[in-house]
């Protein structure tokens, strides 16, 4: 999993069955001091997620499992949304 | 997932069976406020999707899991025609 930003959301009427009712939205991945690392990208929220907040997030197949039994076409899927996260300073 | 903007159509008249029937075509990976970024990938639609849309794409084995491409040799679909993407200020 990955640590990222929700920085926006998106809106698509027409798209794959397995998608609808699903929330999109748009990720910035951050480094463990809240930086920015790497580019945005679109996952699909299974916990509740809003813009603004920092959460983890799953990529690959494994990003439709919360959908299960659906076989959600997603590759990326927000699994958890961060309280707090304590890094132990020099270590990282 | 990514956003993508549709830039192309591809023709292959030789190509895996699972293939045949399939529309394939070119997009620009795109950042939320519409600025291209990266190469040039071949995806196949899913949602007739056409030149010049925005579009949500699906990379590996989970674009086998868009509507028909069960079992195909592919990589990234298109699943999803974007209407809209709001990006909250200052990101």
């Amino acid at each position: 999993m990955q640590l990222a930003k929700v920085v926006g959301d998106v809106v698509a009427t027409r798209k794959d069955s397995t998608l609808h009712g699903m929330k999109l939205l748009v990720l910035q991945p951050i480094g463990a001091d809240g930086s920015a690392a790497g580019r945005t990208l679109v996952a699909a929220d299974a916990v509740g997620a809003g813009v603004g907040e920092t959460v983890f997030f799953v990529r690959g197949k494994e990003a439709s499992f919360p959908f299960y039994p659906v076989e959600a076409a997603v590759d990326a899927g927000i699994v958890g949304i961060v309280d707090s996260c304590d890094l132990i300073d020099g270590l990282n | 997932m990514i956003l993508a903007r549709v830039v192309g159509t591809v023709v292959a008249t030789r190509k895996d069976p699972r293939l045949v029937s399939t529309k394939l075509l070119v997009a620009r990976p795109m950042d939320p406020h519409g600025k291209s970024e990266g190469s040039y990938l071949v995806a196949v639609d899913t949602v007739d999707a056409g030149v010049g849309e925005t579009v949500l794409i699906v990379s590996g084995s989970s674009a086998r899991m868009a509507s028909g491409m069960k079992d195909c040799p592919v990589d990234a679909a298109i699943v999803g025609i974007i209407d809209t993407v709001d990006v909250a200020r200052g990101d």
